[in-house]
């Protein structure tokens, strides 16, 4: 990959919990504005790995990494790195669709006024623009002041990554964030991230190959907390060169 | 024959089911047909004394002096004296075990959380007559020497004492509570660059707040119906307080000090049957406002 293209570079990332070797030796190039996506069996250390990217391992109090993962050139896993702005470069979509027990407005304005920003105007404006941007504003518009949580869970997702994208974030990480929806729900989503690659980095954990195959641009195959293969998306899943690849994607284990 | 549908509806679940369920509604019909004849059993035996007093001269009058001839039934300086120390114990202990269950959930490391959750709860055993003892023998006599006033056993030192007593409760309902807030909220909040105050402050109380108004709820009805403690330091005048350090007389220690010296069937008797039904009217009174507060939240 160019080096103009690259977003997050990963150098000899080596990530532990307790005595558990969950990481090794991880060498990645994220591009900007693609979608990268994640695949592999449970256990293999993809969740972990999109874990370290917005330093969320942190809460881990046995979890120990080694290595370097730059953002455009910034060290993310320094002790001097401000982890709160950070995260504000490094949005998070989560599993399980996990609105804050507010408002949807409040739900979206949330990211916003942690940075400062009171005015109503501008909160106003950043909400309906992040709504609109997931997709969700038609749908919402009349009932902003009611909780999130009352909303069904597609569109509860869709409620997250709008306020994932409130705080105007280079990168989206996001953890399987269809395994808890139907596949309506999930279609919309992935409709979704394709859209959000014009504007940001995208980084999809998934356990559907199908989904990775469909929206992503890159594709990257762990195993047993290696990186075994990371390939353009159609190189993955038409002619791998790693053997483990070919048996994981033709659905041999996994 | 029976029809299929019929079958299907029956069949669920098959007899032990059937059986379960009955039990439980024969359960819960008699937990509220107890509960009604606590209600009626109090009524019917304060009720009565509507006949010799009026209902105003019992809520309003200042004069308690039940065994003169004729009695004095006013009940007012006892109403003053539960309201006054629930109040002051609730407004000085409830913002304490607050604190205490947010430091305990939120910041102690772990090691730490369990060791005051032990505490909390053995503090919690510890029986109000303990407290109460403690309170005479030290916490009222220092008092009385410190601020130099006529009696320890007042207002104050019952309000700290009662503070004591449910701190322990509300604490460690409070941090169940918090504890039980999913972890995926916090994830969220600090992937989106909040601090662990933002995140405590804006997230996670917010989420448990209804299991925190219980809890606070459970400390005021525990302080509202504690009688040992305030039978021991009250001090048992019937006056209504006009500082923290004037003794008071409750209406629970009324009744557990005087029940037993009065004749079965007299005015004072059911006198003091009616002060048990306004302690038990006041407890529904917060429970309702309590229940009206959490549908309003609810509908927000």
């Amino acid at each position: 990959m160019d080096s103009d293209k690259v977003q997050i570079r990963t150098l000899g990332l080596d990530l532990y919990y307790g005595y558990a070797h969950v990481l090794k030796k991880i060498e990645l190039d994220i591009g900007r504005r693609a979608v990268t996506a994640f695949i592999g069996p449970s256990g293999c250390g993809k969740s972990s790995y999109l874990r370290c990217l917005n330093r969320m391992n942190d809460f881990i109090p046995s979890a120990r990494i080694t290595g370097r993962i730059e953002l455009e050139g910034m060290d993310i896993l320094s002790a001097e790195t401000d982890v709160i702005a950070l995260r504000r470069r490094v949005g998070m979509v989560f599993q399980r669709p996990n609105p804050f027990p507010m408002s949807i407005y409040d739900n979206v304005a949330y990211g916003p006024r942690l940075n400062g920003i009171k005015d109503k105007e501008r909160l106003d404006e950043i909400v309906k623009r992040s709504l609109n941007a997931a997709a969700l504003w038609d749908e919402v518009k009349i009932k902003l002041n009611q909780p999130g949580t009352g909303l069904s869970g597609g569109q509860q997702q869709r409620l997250c990554i709008a306020r994932a994208i409130a705080t105007e974030p280079d990168v989206l990480l996001m953890d399987e964030p269809t395994s808890a929806l139907d596949p309506m729900a999930t279609a919309r989503i992935e409709e979704l991230v394709r859209e959000l690659k014009e504007h940001y980095t995208v980084v999809i954990v998934t356990h559907n190959m199908q989904q990775a195959a469909r929206i992503s641009d890159m594709t990257a195959f762990f195993l047993l907390g290696e990186l075994i293969e990371y390939d353009r998306t159609a190189r993955i899943f038409t002619s791998p060169s790693d053997k483990r690849t070919e048996d994981y994607i033709s659905g041999r284990f996994g | 024959m029976r029809k299929k549908s019929d079958i299907a509806q029956n069949s669920f679940g098959g007899r032990g089911d059937r059986i379960a369920s009955y039990l439980i509604f024969a359960f819960s019909v008699a937990g509220v047909l107890l509960m009604a004849f606590i209600l009626l059993f109090l009524a019917g035996n304060g009720l009565p004394v509507l006949k010799e007093v009026s209902i105003k001269d019992i809520l309003f009058a200042f004069d308690w002096y039940p065994v003169e001839d004729p009695p004095a039934l006013g009940m007012l300086p006892l109403i003053a004296g539960t309201v006054s120390a629930t109040l002051l114990s609730s407004v000085m202990a409830l913002p304490v075990a607050f604190l205490l269950a947010v430091f305990t959930a939120e910041i102690a490391p772990r090691r730490m959380r369990s060791g005051i959750k032990v505490l909390l709860e053995l503090l919690g055993f510890i029986p109000s007559i303990v407290i109460g003892f403690l309170g005479m023998m030290v916490l009222a006599p220092w008092m009385q020497g410190a601020l130099n006033i006529a009696t320890g056993l007042n207002l104050l030192t019952t309000s700290i004492l009662l503070g004591f007593l449910i701190i322990p409760l509300v604490a460690s309902l409070s941090e169940e509570a918090l504890s039980s807030v999913p972890y995926e909220l916090r994830d969220a909040s600090y992937a989106l660059g909040a601090t662990r105050w933002e995140t405590i402050f804006k997230v996670v109380v917010p989420y448990a707040l209804p299991g925190i108004s219980s809890a606070a709820l459970l400390g005021i009805m525990r302080a509202l119906g504690e009688t040992m403690i305030v039978l021991m330091v009250a001090g048992g005048a019937a006056i209504v307080p006009r500082s923290f350090f004037d003794p008071v007389r409750p209406l629970t220690s009324t009744i557990a000090a005087e029940m037993g010296e009065t004749p079965v069937g007299s005015t004072h008797y059911h006198a003091l049957f009616f002060a048990g039904l306004i302690l038990l009217l006041i407890t529904i009174a917060i429970n309702l406002a309590s229940y009206a507060i959490e549908k309003r939240g609810v509908r927000q």
